[in-house]
């Protein structure tokens, strides 16, 4: 590229050294959460996740057994391991709750009432007192441990949860609402693309209008209907709900695709005396795929992601929440510290849209562009 | 019975009964109303009385509709006059044998109605080409009809519906005329709602489309390029809810976890809540949805600028324009239309995103935007969470006149 006029080589690194930077950019939230999602608990909120290849350095505090205590030399001393398995790296320690890490791994600390207390980096420690001692001494230390990682946020979030629940809710609710759809739509679509009637212009009008009504305006009304008409707040609402609302964009994506396929080929078929029936089954239909494809994986991301329409069309309760609503509504308010398991359950409800997403991503592209580049 | 069955049950039936619809419905209109032959008029006679029957017995079932709809606003007598017909003809069915009894007189009527448009025909006979033209007249409607119904039914009705019920009070009982609108603009809550909602239709389309212009651009020629670009189009895939989390993990308080109290702990800057900084809080709420809507942005302007013709561009460099010339003074007035689609998709959506205030502040520290603000009334009191939904589609309207004229100078 380096010959074509009007490229500097300067250039080129300039754009290649901006395109990095918002790639790591646009990246890095999202590859922390990831991490921290197999982090531990306690090195989460030890160091952050950035960190997390290397050791954590974290505090602990250990008692030294009373019962133990044998006078040595006119003074009481107890010895033993702070490490209960005896592996381990102890780098600072201390006394005193106020200041647990006020000395290093084998000085000797003096404590008050001419106590003595020496850690050695292997944990190992003695503590020495001219009085008899009577209640378990505390040592504090800071350890470094190595880097933790598991499945174990994972394991925890799907087995005592309901998460498991909530992924099967959220199956539930997406694959019917996004199958029917596309059927009912691709009919309105064929006739509004190919069959020539009085209304036609007004109808593909009001699809394009409809496609930005906000859905917030449908919600009241709806829900009062449903439960006038006995569905209430159910399954079959959500699927009808998802139905009804994602029919214009069907409607535009596929007609704007049948627009374009090639006038010849329908009339022909209709010359030889196919009816519009048999030219829709048998050529507009399967020359449409691509566009069918892009609609459903649209529909399946909004339907998957969607928060809004879940809240309302499904009942409040654990049997029947989804998976956006557990976390919006359960997970961030009884786990809200408890990042790990946050993460996890993040990670769980993202996982299918991103496999679906690298998977199909040349028919998004193909149905993003569809619906609005002409 | 599961959900998991209940779903595939839809499916079947959904899907069965869409196909069954179309095939039969084309059946129907082929094989039997508008059969492809020739008719004395002694046939089209008795076919109109079948037809003008039919009329009578839609006209009963469509105020049927009425009542049930409407049941609740209409007085008491005028409900009974219009239920009587339909009850007399369940009555009628029961007497006949029970429920099937009820399915028989209601196909009947359905076969009926069937014929109702010869009603409409005149009175002679007819050609075979007149009834291929007539069944040809209807089938564009057979075809629209499940779309058109379902359309009306949960997209045009609410508008209306939303509009009515946001007149009425909290119970819905009292006809309040435009109170829930008054009481609305006059609380705080709202006014701040409002305000930042102008402020988020500002900022995330504007920001959305010029980074997505931006990376479009630098990833044009790039060898890299596709990868970075699936790189930065990734966030569309994840939810709402999803991102927030994402983000709410990096705006932490805690410097060992969030990274922007990492940075300014490096720096020595004691750590602070990016969520509860007063104003600036909002921006960063907005950038959570300029993260993901930049790959939008981005996919939709790289195909515009790749749809540019190669000539202007070799022509302005042979004319020694620099890069940066050739950029905004060749390419951006060239794909201008484009940017304005982009601008104005991304503005609809802002509009209707209530999922990252809800999970990132629940409407605290003054970051409500109207979606959350109605989401907080809804449950609660219908006339106000409508009255809400309804300044939103009013902000909506000039976008949606402006789709509409667009689309319409396309199809000309």
């Amino acid at each position: 590229m380096d010959n074509i006029a009007g490229t500097k080589p300067a250039l080129s690194w300039a754009v290649n050294i901006s395109v990095v930077l918002l790639v790591v950019l646009w990246l890095i939230p999202t590859v922390g959460l990831l991490v921290s999602s197999f982090r531990d608990r306690d090195q989460i909120s030890a160091t952050g996740w950035w960190l997390s290849p290397f050791p954590v350095s974290q505090n602990y505090q250990a008692k030294a057994p009373a019962d133990d205590a044998e006078i040595n030399g006119g003074v009481n001393v107890i010895t033993g391991n702070v490490f209960e398995d005896g592996k381990g790296k102890v780098a600072r320690f201390g006394g005193k709750r106020a200041a647990p890490t006020e000395f290093k791994a084998g000085e000797t600390a003096q404590l008050t009432k001419d106590r003595t207390l020496t850690v050695h980096s292997d944990g190992s420690y003695v503590y020495t007192s001219p009085a008899e001692i009577t209640r378990d001494p505390s040592i504090y230390y800071a350890a470094s441990s190595p880097p933790e990682f598991s499945l174990d946020n994972y394991r925890t979030i799907m087995a005592s949860d309901n998460m498991d629940r909530a992924f099967i809710n959220t199956l539930t609710v997406t694959i019917p609402a996004t199958i029917i759809p596309i059927l009912i739509a691709a009919f309105a679509a064929y006739a509004l693309a190919w069959m020539d009637f009085k209304g036609r212009g007004f109808l593909i009008a009001l699809v394009v209008g409809l496609l930005v009504v906000p859905l917030q305006l449908a919600l009241v009304p709806l829900l009062t209907l449903h439960n006038k008409v006995g569905i209430g707040q159910s399954f079959l609402g959500i699927w009808m709900a998802h139905t009804g609302f994602g029919l214009p964009l069907a409607i535009y994506l596929l007609r704007n695709y049948m627009v374009g396929l090639p006038r010849d080929i329908i009339e022909s078929a209709k010359v030889d005396g196919a009816t519009d029936f048999q030219v829709f089954t048998k050529i507009v239909l399967p020359l449409s795929f691509p566009a069918l494809a892009s609609f459903a994986i649209f529909q399946f991301l909004w339907t998957w992601n969607d928060l809004l329409v879940a809240k309302v069309f499904l009942p409040s309760n654990s049997e029947s929440w989804v998976m956006t609503v557990k976390i919006a509504d359960d997970l961030l308010g009884s786990k809200g510290g408890d990042w790990g398991i946050l993460a996890a359950a993040a990670f769980i409800s993202i996982a299918v849209p991103l496999i679906v997403f690298f998977t199909m991503q040349r028919y998004l592209v193909r149905g993003l562009l569809a619906g609005s580049v002409k | 019975m599961s959900p998991l069955f209940q779903g595939m049950l839809t499916i079947l039936i959904g899907v069965g009964g869409c196909v069954g619809y179309f095939l039969l419905s084309n059946l129907f209109i082929d094989k039997i109303l508008f059969r492809p032959v020739a008719l004395d008029e002694a046939s089209v006679l008795k076919r109109r009385k079948i037809g003008l029957a039919a009329v009578v017995i839609l006209l009963v079932v469509l105020a049927t509709g009425v009542v049930f709809m409407l049941g609740d606003i209409l007085p008491q007598s005028f409900v009974n006059i219009l239920i009587t017909p339909v009850a007399s003809i369940v009555v009628l069915g029961q007497w006949l044998g029970g429920a099937w009894g009820v399915v028989l007189v209601a196909l009947l009527m359905a076969a009926l109605m069937i014929f109702s448009p010869w009603a409409w025909l005149p009175k002679r006979a007819v050609t075979l080409g007149e009834n291929i033209n007539r069944a040809n007249i209807i089938r564009p409607w057979l075809f629209l009809f499940p779309a058109l119904s379902a359309l009306s039914l949960y997209l045009l009705y609410p508008v209306v519906g939303s509009f009515y019920r946001s007149l009425f009070n909290r119970s819905g009982d009292d006809f309040i005329g435009f109170g829930n609108y008054s009481t609305m603009f006059a609380d705080t809550g709202f006014q701040t709602a409002l305000l930042n909602n102008f402020l988020w239709v500002l900022v995330v389309p504007a920001g959305a489309t010029f980074l997505g212009l931006l990376v479009a651009q630098l990833t044009d020629r790039l060898v890299w390029g596709n990868i970075a670009k699936s790189i930065i189009f990734m966030p569309m895939a994840i939810s709402f809810v999803g991102a927030s989390l994402i983000w709410k993990f990096v705006y932490a308080n805690n410097p060992d976890i969030g990274l922007i109290n990492a940075i300014r702990d490096s720096f020595g800057a004691a750590p602070l809540d990016p969520l509860q900084l007063p104003f600036w809080n909002n921006f960063f709420l907005m950038f959570i949805l300029v993260w993901i809507q930049t790959g939008f942005a981005m996919v939709i302007l790289s195909a515009a600028l790749r749809g540019i013709p190669e000539e202007t561009i070799e022509a302005a460099i042979i004319d020694g324009a620099n890069p940066f010339q050739i950029f905004f003074k060749i390419k951006v007035p060239q794909i201008m239309g484009t940017i304005v689609v982009v601008w104005t998709t991304i503005t609809i959506l802002v509009l209707k995103v209530f999922d990252i205030v809800y999970t990132m502040t629940g409407g605290n520290f003054g970051t409500e935007i109207l979606p959350s603000y109605m989401m907080s009334y809804m449950f609660r009191d219908d006339g106000r969470a409508t009255a809400v939904a309804f300044v939103i589609m009013i902000i909506v309207l000039p976008v949606m006149i402006w789709n509409i004229r667009q689309a319409r100078a396309e199809m000309k």
